[in-house]
C-alpha cells in the first residue's frame, strides 16, 4: 500500500510538471483572501486560467468547472515568504552547497540571485508543501555593506523559478554593516554614500573606466559643501573608487529609486538614520529589514512612509542594537500605521511564518502587548510581503486577477500544526512530495522482516 | 539568519539515557549529592534556593493536564506551603484557599526544557558572553556548566513568561566529545547561581557525537578529526575512568566516576541514528547508560532500539538542512517514537525556542495525525514536563500535578496547544512569580534596568 501511495505521488509530479492551469472551484471552505479582512465561513473560490476569478460568499461557479467541496477546511492565497534564501542552499554548514554568502567575491552590490535560483532544492519542495508559494531570495551582505540583488521566485515544481529578477537590492547598515565596513558606522555611512554616490556618478556618465566626463548636477541636498573629491569633478574611476565597476553599475537603479533598496537595521536610531538618508538620495525606495526597535521610531517610519519586514517574535536584547526588543513590535508599527510583513528570515525556517503570524493573534489577547488581529496577522505573511515585493494585486490576495496561488489547509492556517492539503500556484495543482515526506513514507512502520528498509521506497 | 549562527550553539545539545525514575537519590534532599564534599563536609557550591512565599491557592474550573497524561475537565488545583495538594474534579472543597476562576483557561504543569543554554549563552550574545564550550580539548568533564551561568541573563525572563518554564537544564556546548557538568535550575530570578539551583537534582554530563568535535579539534589538526577519531578519544577517555582510584582528585575524573557510578546522567548530542546506536554500544562496552539523545533528528529510524535501550530523545518539531547530520530531519519524529513506545522530550536549545515549547509539541503532534497517530493533547504535554523531569532525573519532584511534588504550576489563557494562548499565571514552588494581569509580577534582570524596554511585555 505504501508503494503504491508513492507511485501516486511520484505520477502527480511528473503530471504536474506537464499540466498547464486548471479550472477549479473550492466550494464551502473558510476563505481568508489575504487583504487585511477575518476569514469568511461557507465561502466560493474560482481560479481559471490560472488566476483568481473571484473569492466569497455569492460566488457563482462557472458551469462545468471542477468542483471541490472545501467543507472543513480552509482556503488562502499562498504564503508569501521575504526574505529568504530559498533556492540558495542544500545544507547550511556544507559550505560547497551554500550560495548564501560570498564573503571572498570581488563583487557585492553586484551579486545576482537570479541565475543561480535552483528550482529542484529540497527547501523550495518542503516550503511549497507547507503553503509557501512566493518568495525574496536574496544574498547577505558578507564581502561588503552590499548583499547583492534579489529575486522574487515561485515554488512551482517547474524549471522556471525566477519571476522578478534584481527586484531589490540588500545593504546593512547596523552593528552587521559596521563589521563589514571596517569596524564602525561611521564607515558604513561612509561607505553608503560613497557607493551612491560613484553609482549616480556613474550612471550619468554610463562611461567606462578611464574616460573624464562633465560631473553629474548635483541632486544631494547636502547641507556642507563637499569636498571635490566626494562630489566628484569627473567620472574616472581612478585610484580612490571603492566600488567595481559591476557594482556602480548594479547600484544605479537603487539611487534612481527604481529598484528597492532593503536597508538592514535594528537600533531605533539606525533607523532614523536610514529615513534620513531620503533627504540626501530622494529618489531612494526603501524598506527596513529587521527593525526590532521599530516601536521607538514607529511615528517616523510612518510618516516617511517606509514599508518595514520585521522580526515577528525577537524579544530579546541579543544585541546592544536591540535593546528594546519585543514581541510587540510589529503590532504597535501597524498601529502606527506602518505597513509591515513578518521576517521570514528571523525564524528556523520561512514554513513558521504562520506560527509567527499565530503568536502576533495571540498577543492581542495579552494586557499590555500590541498584536494583531487574523486578518492583519495573515496579511504580514501574504499581500504585505507581496505589496513590499512589488507584487501589490498579484501575489498574495485572491482578488480578481491575481495569480492562482492557492492553499487549500486542514485547518485554520495560523494554527500550529495546520498544513496544505493542495497548493495551486498559477493555477497549476502542486507536487507535495519531498525528502521529508518520502522518509516519513519508509519509516512508517520499522518492518524488515523480508527486506532492509532500504527497499522501502 | 538562523541556520547561519555558529555551529556550536545549534548543536550544542546532547543527552543522556537514565531516566530519573531510576533513581531515588533525585529526592534526596542533600543537593548535589554527587559532587566531592568540601573540608567542612558539604557539598561546594550547593543550592541556596529557597521558595518564595505564596498563598494557598485554588485554580478551578480550568482543563487540567496533569503532565502523566491525565486529563481532567473543569477541574480543581489546590496548592499551598509549595506544594501541590490536590488535584480533582468541581467537587474538590477548596476552604481555606484562595479560589481562582479558571474557567475556559488550562492548567498544566510547570514547563521543562531540558537542553538550555541560558546563562552559559546569554543575550546579549557578545563574545564576553560566550561562555558555553571550553573548546580548548575534546574532552572536558572537568567544567561545570553553573560556572558559566550568568543569572542575569534576560532570557530567563521570557522563557519564564512567555513559555511557562519553571524548570531547565543548562547544559555546555557540544564543541566537545565530552562537554562537562550540567546543572539543573529553578527559573527564579536570582543573585548568584546558587540560588537557582533546583534542590536534589542530579547532575548531568553533556557529550557530543558527530560533525561538532571533529571539525573543531579536525581543523586545528588535532584528534579527533573524524568520526573514529571521535569514538577512540571517549573510549580511551572512559578506560582512564575506570582506573581513578580517588587517592589524589582529579575532577575530571570525579564526573566520569560519578556517570560509571550511576549518579550523573548522560546527556548526548546526537544526530543520525547510526551514530546513536554506536553510542549505546559504547555505553555498554565502558559501564554507563545514555539518559537521553539530544537534537536526535533521526531517532525516528530506530525508535525500537531507543525503546529497548530506555534512552529519551530531546528533539525540535520541525529543525532541519541546517547541517549535513541534520538532513534526514521530519515533521514525524516525534509521533513515530511515540509509536514505538520510545521516550519523546520536546527541547529548545534555543532562547526564542524555549518560548513556545508548548507550540513546537502541538506541531509534532499534528503531524503525527496527519499519517494516523493519534496523541492525545494530555500525553503531548507530558513531553515537555513529566518527561523531561523524568529524563532530568526530578520526576520525583516535580513535572506533574500530583499531591506531594513541588507546585510548578502555569494557568494558560487557552489551549496551551494552541498557537493562541499564552501563560497567564506562573507558579514555582507555590509562588506566583508571574502574573500577565500585574505589570510588576514579572522580572527585570539588571542588564535591562534603565535600558529602552525596561519591564516591557517582551
Amino acid at each position: 500500500m505504501k508503494r503504491l501511495l508513492a507511485l501516486a505521488a511520484s505520477a502527480l509530479a511528473l503530471a504536474a510538471s506537464s499540466v498547464s492551469a486548471q479550472d477549479v472551484a473550492i466550494t464551502n471552505a473558510t476563505v481568508a483572501t489575504g487583504d487585511g479582512s477575518e476569514p469568511i465561513e461557507g465561502a466560493t473560490v474560482v481560479v481559471r486560467g490560472g488566476r483568481i476569478v473571484a473569492a466569497g460568499t455569492g460566488v457563482v461557479v462557472p458551469a462545468g468547472i471542477d468542483t471541490v467541496d472545501g467543507t472543513g477546511t480552509w482556503v488562502t492565497p499562498g504564503l508569501f515568504a521575504t526574505v529568504t534564501s530559498l533556492g540558495l542552499w542544500d545544507v547550511g554548514a556544507v559550505s560547497e552547497s551554500n550560495d548564501t554568502r560570498a564573503g571572498n567575491s570581488p563583487f557585492s552590490a553586484a551579486l545576482d540571485v537570479a541565475p543561480i535560483v535552483n528550482p529542484n532544492s529540497q527547501h523550495i519542495a518542503i516550503h511549497r508543501a507547507a503553503g509557501v508559494t512566493r518568495a525574496a531570495s536574496v544574498t547577505l551582505p558578507s564581502s561588503s555593506i552590499f548583499g547583492g540583488q534579489g529575486a522574487i521566485i515561485d515554488l512551482g515544481a517547474d524549471a522556471d523559478p525566477v519571476v522578478t529578477p534584481r527586484a531589490f537590492q540588500v545593504v546593512a547598515l547596523g552593528e552587521g554593516g559596521a563589521r563589514l565596513s571596517g569596524g564602525s558606522r561611521a564607515s558604513a555611512h561612509a561607505l553608503f554614500r560613497n557607493a551612491l554616490r560613484e553609482a549616480s556618478q556613474f550612471g550619468e556618465d554610463a562611461s567606462i573606466p578611464g574616460r573624464a566626463s562633465r560631473p553629474a548636477a548635483s541632486t544631494t541636498g547636502d547641507d556642507l559643501p563637499v569636498d571635490p573629491r566626494l562630489s566628484g569633478e569627473d567620472a574616472e574611476r581612478g585610484d580612490d573608487v571603492l566600488l567595481t565597476r559591476f557594482d556602480a553599475a548594479a547600484l544605479v537603479p537603487v539611487v534612481r529609486g527604481e529598484q528597492r533598496l532593503y536597508v538592514m537595521v535594528e537600533r531605533a536610531s539606525d533607523i532614523r538614520s536610514t529615513l534620513a538618508l531620503k533627504r540626501e538620495f530622494p529618489r531612494l525606495d526603501m524598506v527596513l529589514v529587521g527593525a526590532s526597535e521599530g516601536w521607538l521610531a514607529a511615528q517616523d517610519i510612518a510618516s516617511a512612509g517606509v514599508p518595514v519586514i520585521a522580526d515577528g517574535l525577537d524579544d530579546l536584547p541579543k544585541s546592544f542594537e536591540e535593546l528594546a526588543a519585543t514581541q510587540s513590535n510589529i503590532g504597535r508599527m501597524v498601529q502606527a500605521g506602518v505597513k509591515v510583513a513578518i521576517n521570514a528570515s528571523a525564524m528556523e525556517n520561512p514554513r513558521n511564518l504562520n506560527q509567527y503570524a499565530g503568536n502576533l493573534v495571540a498577543l492581542s489577547r495579552v494586557p499590555g502587548a500590541a498584536g494583531l488581529s487574523w486578518g492583519q496577522a495573515f496579511a504580514a505573511i501574504s499581500s504585505v510581503p507581496a505589496e513590499i515585493s512589488g507584487m501589490a494585486g498579484r501575489a498574495g490576495t485572491l482578488s480578481a486577477g491575481a495569480m492562482g496561488d492557492l492553499v487549500v489547509w486542514d485547518g485554520d492556517p495560523l494554527e500550529v500544526g495546520s498544513m496544505p492539503t493542495a497548493v495551486y500556484i498559477d493555477g497549476i495543482r502542486q507536487p507535495l512530495d519531498n525528502h521529508q515526506s518520502r522518509l516519513r513514507d519508509r519509516y512508517r512502520d520499522i518492518d524488515e522482516s523480508a527486506l532492509p528498509e532500504g527497499y522501502d521506497w | 539568519m538562523k541556520r547561519l549562527v555558529p555551529l556550536a550553539l545549534a548543536a550544542s545539545l546532547a543527552a543522556c539515557a537514565t531516566t530519573g525514575s531510576d533513581t531515588d537519590r533525585a529526592s534526596a534532599s542533600d543537593a548535589d549529592w554527587t559532587a566531592p564534599k568540601g573540608e567542612d563536609g558539604r557539598a561546594p557550591y550547593a543550592s541556596t534556593y529557597q521558595r518564595y512565599p505564596g498563598r494557598p491557592t485554588a485554580l478551578v474550573g480550568a482543563t487540567v493536564y496533569d503532565g502523566a497524561g491525565g486529563r481532567i475537565d473543569n477541574g480543581t488545583v489546590l496548592f499551598r506551603d509549595g506544594e501541590v495538594v490536590a488535584i480533582g474534579d468541581a467537587s474538590l472543597p477548596t476552604d481555606g484557599y484562595d479560589r481562582i476562576d479558571a474557567g475556559g483557561k488550562f492548567v498544566t504543569p510547570g514547563v521543562i526544557d531540558i537542553h538550555s543554554h541560558l546563562g552559559d549563552y546569554p543575550t546579549p550574545s557578545v563574545e564576553a558572553h560566550s561562555d558555553g564550550n571550553e573548546a580548548t580539548s575534546p574532552t572536558t568533564p572537568e567544567v561545570w556548566a553553573e560556572h558559566s551561568v550568568w543569572p542575569q541573563d534576560p532570557g530567563f525572563t521570557r522563557a519564564l513568561a512567555n513559555g511557562g518554564v519553571t524548570s531547565l537544564q543548562i547544559l555546555p556546548g557540544s564543541a566537545n566529545l565530552t562537554g562537562g557538568r550540567s546543572v539543573t535550575l529553578k527559573n527564579v530570578s536570582s543573585r548568584t547561581v546558587q540560588g537557582m539551583k533546583f534542590p536534589g537534582a542530579p547532575y548531568g554530563m553533556k557529550m557530543a557525537c558527530g560533525e561538532n568535535p571533529k571539525r573543531v579539534y579536525g581543523g586545528r589538526g588535532r584528534a579527533p578529526s573524524t568520526r573514529m577519531g571521535n569514538f577512540a578519544v571517549n573510549r580511551q577517555m572512559w578506560l582512564d575512568a575506570q582506573a581513578y582510584d580517588g587517592e589524589k582528585r582529579d575532577i575530571g575524573k570525579e564526573t566520569l566516576k560519578g556517570v560509571l557510578d550511576g549518579d550523573i546522567l548522560i546527556h548526548n548530542h546526537c544526530y543520525r541514528a547510526d551514530e546513536m546506536a554506536l553510542v549505546i554500544d559504547m555505553g555498554k562496552e565502558m559501564g554507563y547508560k545514555v539518559t537521553a539523545f539530544h537534537h536526535a533528528v533521526e531517532a525516528y529510524k530506530i525508535g525500537d532500539l531507543l525503546r529497548e535501550n530506555d534512552v529519551c530523545s530531546a528533539i525540535w518539531a520541525d529543525w532541519y538542512g541546517f547541517k549535513m547530520e541534520a538532513y534526514d530531519g521530519i515533521l514525524e519524529n516525534a509521533a513515530y517514537l511515540q509509536r514505538e513506545g520510545a521516550c519523546v522530550v520536546i527541547h529548545s536549545d534555543d532562547a526564542n525556542g524555549i518560548q513556545r515549547l508548548n507550540q513546537e509539541a502541538a506541531k509534532a503532534q499534528a503531524a503525527g495525525r496527519r499519517v494516523g497517530i493519534d496523541i492525545p493533547d494530555a500525553e503531548v504535554v507530558g513531553w515537555f514536563t513529566l518527561n523531561a523531569a523524568k529524563a532530568m532525573g526530578i520526576d520525583k519532584m516535580t513535572g506533574s500535578l500530583e499531591p506531594g511534588k513541588m507546585a510548578d504550576i502555569v494557568l494558560w489563557n487557552g489551549d496551551p496547544l494552541s498557537v493562541y494562548s499564552r501563560p497567564e499565571k506562573v507558579w514555582i514552588d507555590g509562588a506566583l512569580l508571574f502574573d500577565a494581569m500585574d505589570r510588576k509580577r514579572r522580572p527585570v534582570s539588571d542588564f535591562e534596568l534603565g535600558q529602552p524596554g525596561e519591564g516591557d511585555v517582551k
